[in-house]
C-alpha cells in the first residue's frame, strides 16, 4: 500500500516537474501586437491577401512580411487600425479593386444559337457546343461567379449577365479565378469607363452575333484625349483595350462608341455619389461629356 | 516476420481499434465531418499512442512490475498519457508551429481519449516485446486513421444524400458506424 502511494505521489510529482520545466522551456513568445490585430481584422478568413487566414495574415504584417494593405474586406478604415498597432504613420492608401465583367451582351443582345436547360453551372454549359450564345467568348450567364462569391456582392440580372455590387465587393478574386470564360477582371473602383466585350472577331462577324460587341472600328482610340484606349491584338483577333493607368474616366469613348461595347459612364452626379469627385474629379477634363444635355 | 505481419493485419484489420474494439469512439463521432480534420485527429492519435505505447511499456516492466503494483496500471498509464500530451502540445507549438496548427484543437482531446490506454493496456496484457508493442502500436494508430478517414469520406457524402429529417446528423452517423463495424466484422476470418 506504502509503495502504491509513494510510487504513484513520486510519479506526479516527476511529471509535474518535468513540464513544469517544459513549460518554461518551451514558452512561445507570442508578439501581442498579433493578438490585437486579430481583433481588428474582419476574420472572414477570405483569403483575398494570399495568407492562410487573417491569423496568417496579421502575423505576416507583424513580422513585416505582408503589406498591412493587402486585406482587401477591411479597406482604408481597416488599414488605418493596423497603422496604429504598428505604430507606423498611414501613408496613402491604395484604392481597393472590384470585379467587372467584361460582357454586355444579355438577353436581348446577343443571337442564342439553342435554349439551355441544364446544370446551372458555367463549366458545365461550355461542354454543349462552347454555350448557346452565337458568341463563344462572352458571359454564359449561368452564375459560377455569383454561386462563388462568399460575400453575396454577385447577383444575376434580369438580363441574365451577373451584376457585381461594388460596396459588397471586396476583390478577394474569387469570381475571377472562377469564371471559365475568364471575362471578369478587378479592376479598381475609380475606374468608370470598360470595354465590356472581348470579342476578338472580325468586325462583321462580331457585330453579327451581338449588337453591342466591339467591331474594331477604332473610333475611340481616335477620340481619346488621353491616348488611353487601343484596339490591339489579343489571341488570334484584336479587340479595344482601356489602359486604367492612363484613362481619366472623360467619357467620351463611352459615347462615341457605335455599338455601346464601352460601358456608359455615370453622370457626373453619380460619379459624385460613387465619391470619385474627391479623387478623380480634378482630373476631369471638363468636357462635359458625361453631362446630360440641358 | 511472419508475427510481425500478422500483429499488423490483425490490429489494422480484424481487431480495429474503433470498430471492433469500440475504443475511441468520441472522436470517431466528434472529428469525423470533414476529411481533412479526420485526417489532422489521425496523425495527432497516431503520435501519441506510438509514444504512449513505448512509455506506458518502460513504465510497466521497469517500476510497475518489480515493484508488485501492476494493478496501479490504468491510473499510471492515465497519468502519462496526460503529462505526455501536455509535453508534445509545447514541444511541437515551439519546434513546428504549423504543425501545431494543424493538430492544436485535437491534440488536448487525446488526453483522454481511450484508444490510446487501450493500445497500453492491450500492449501489456499479451505480453510484447518492445519490437512489438511498437509495431502494435503503430498498426492500432494506423487503423484508427483508417476507420476515421473511412467514416469522414462517408459523411462527406452523407451531406448532399437525402435523409429524413429526424435521422439527419449524429443518427445517421451512428447507423453507418454499425454498418461499418458489421463490415468489419467481414475480416475476423482473415487470420
Amino acid at each position: 500500500m506504502l509503495v502504491a502511494v509513494i510510487t504513484l505521489a513520486a510519479m506526479g510529482g516527476v511529471f509535474g516537474i518535468i513540464l513544469g520545466i517544459a513549460g518554461k522551456k518551451f514558452a512561445v513568445e507570442v508578439d501581442p501586437r498579433v493578438e490585437s490585430l486579430l481583433q481588428v481584422l474582419p476574420g472572414a478568413n477570405c483569403g483575398a491577401c494570399g495568407l492562410p487566414g487573417c491569423a496568417g495574415f496579421a502575423e505576416a504584417v507583424v513580422a513585416n512580411e505582408a503589406k498591412p494593405n493587402a486585406c482587401a474586406p477591411g479597406g482604408a478604415s481597416l488599414y488605418e487600425k493596423i497603422a496604429v498597432i504598428l505604430g507606423s504613420d498611414v501613408s496613402a492608401y491604395e484604392e481597393r479593386s472590384v470585379a467587372q465583367l467584361l460582357c454586355h451582351g444579355g438577353l436581348g443582345h446577343v443571337r442564342m444559337l439553342y435554349r439551355y436547360e441544364g446544370i446551372q453551372d458555367c463549366h458545365a454549359v461550355l461542354k454543349k457546343f462552347l454555350g448557346p450564345k452565337a458568341c463563344n467568348y462572352g458571359c454564359v450567364q449561368q452564375g459560377s461567379c455569383s454561386h462563388v462569391c462568399p460575400f453575396g456582392a454577385i447577383q444575376m440580372g434580369a438580363d441574365g449577365l451577373p451584376v457585381v455590387d461594388y460596396y459588397l465587393c471586396t476583390g478577394c478574386n474569387k469570381c475571377v479565378v472562377e469564371c471559365p470564360q475568364q471575362i471578369l477582371k478587378l479592376v479598381g473602383i475609380s475606374h468608370l469607363a470598360h470595354v465590356r466585350c472581348v470579342n476578338t472577331q472580325k468586325g462583321k462577324e462580331a457585330k453579327a452575333n451581338c449588337t453591342v460587341a466591339c467591331i474594331k472600328c477604332k473610333i475611340c482610340e481616335k477620340n481619346c484625349p488621353e491616348d488611353a484606349v487601343h484596339v490591339v491584338a489579343v489571341g488570334e483577333g484584336t479587340v479595344a483595350v482601356i489602359d486604367y493607368e492612363k484613362c481619366t474616366n472623360c467619357g467620351i469613348c463611352a459615347v462615341k462608341c457605335p455599338t455601346k461595347a464601352i460601358d456608359n459612364i455615370p453622370p457626373l452626379s453619380d460619379k459624385v455619389m460613387l465619391g470619385i469627385k474627391d479623387t478623380n474629379a480634378n482630373q476631369c477634363l471638363q468636357c462635359n461629356v458625361c453631362k446630360p444635355a440641358s | 516476420m511472419q508475427e510481425y505481419f500478422i500483429i499488423i493485419i490483425s490490429a489494422v484489420f480484424i481487431n480495429n481499434i474503433v470498430l471492433s474494439q469500440f475504443l475511441g469512439i468520441c472522436p470517431f463521432m466528434g472529428v469525423s465531418k470533414k476529411l481533412s480534420a479526420s485526417l489532422g485527429m489521425g496523425g495527432a492519435v497516431s503520435f501519441v499512442l506510438v509514444v504512449a505505447g513505448f512509455i506506458t511499456w518502460a513504465l510497466n516492466t521497469y517500476l510497475l512490475t518489480p515493484l508488485g503494483i501492476g494493478y496501479l496500471q490504468t491510473i499510471a498509464f492515465i497519468l502519462v498519457i496526460a503529462s505526455l500530451v501536455q509535453f508534445v502540445e509545447m514541444v511541437i507549438k515551439k519546434f513546428s508551429p504549423s504543425l501545431y496548427k494543424a493538430l492544436g484543437i485535437y491534440l488536448p482531446l487525446i488526453t483522454t481519449n481511450c484508444a490510446v490506454l487501450g493500445v497500453a493496456i492491450i500492449n501489456i496484457q499479451k505480453e510484447f516485446s518492445l519490437g512489438k508493442v511498437m509495431v502494435h502500436s503503430l498498426s492500432h494508430a494506423a487503423g484508427f486513421t483508417l476507420a476515421l478517414v473511412l467514416m469522414s469520406g462517408i459523411r462527406e457524402r452523407l451531406e448532399d444524400a437525402d435523409i429524413p429529417e429526424s435521422m439527419r446528423g449524429v443518427p445517421i452517423a451512428l447507423i453507418v458506424a454499425a454498418l461499418m463495424s458489421i463490415s468489419f466484422l467481414g475480416f475476423s476470418g482473415l487470420i
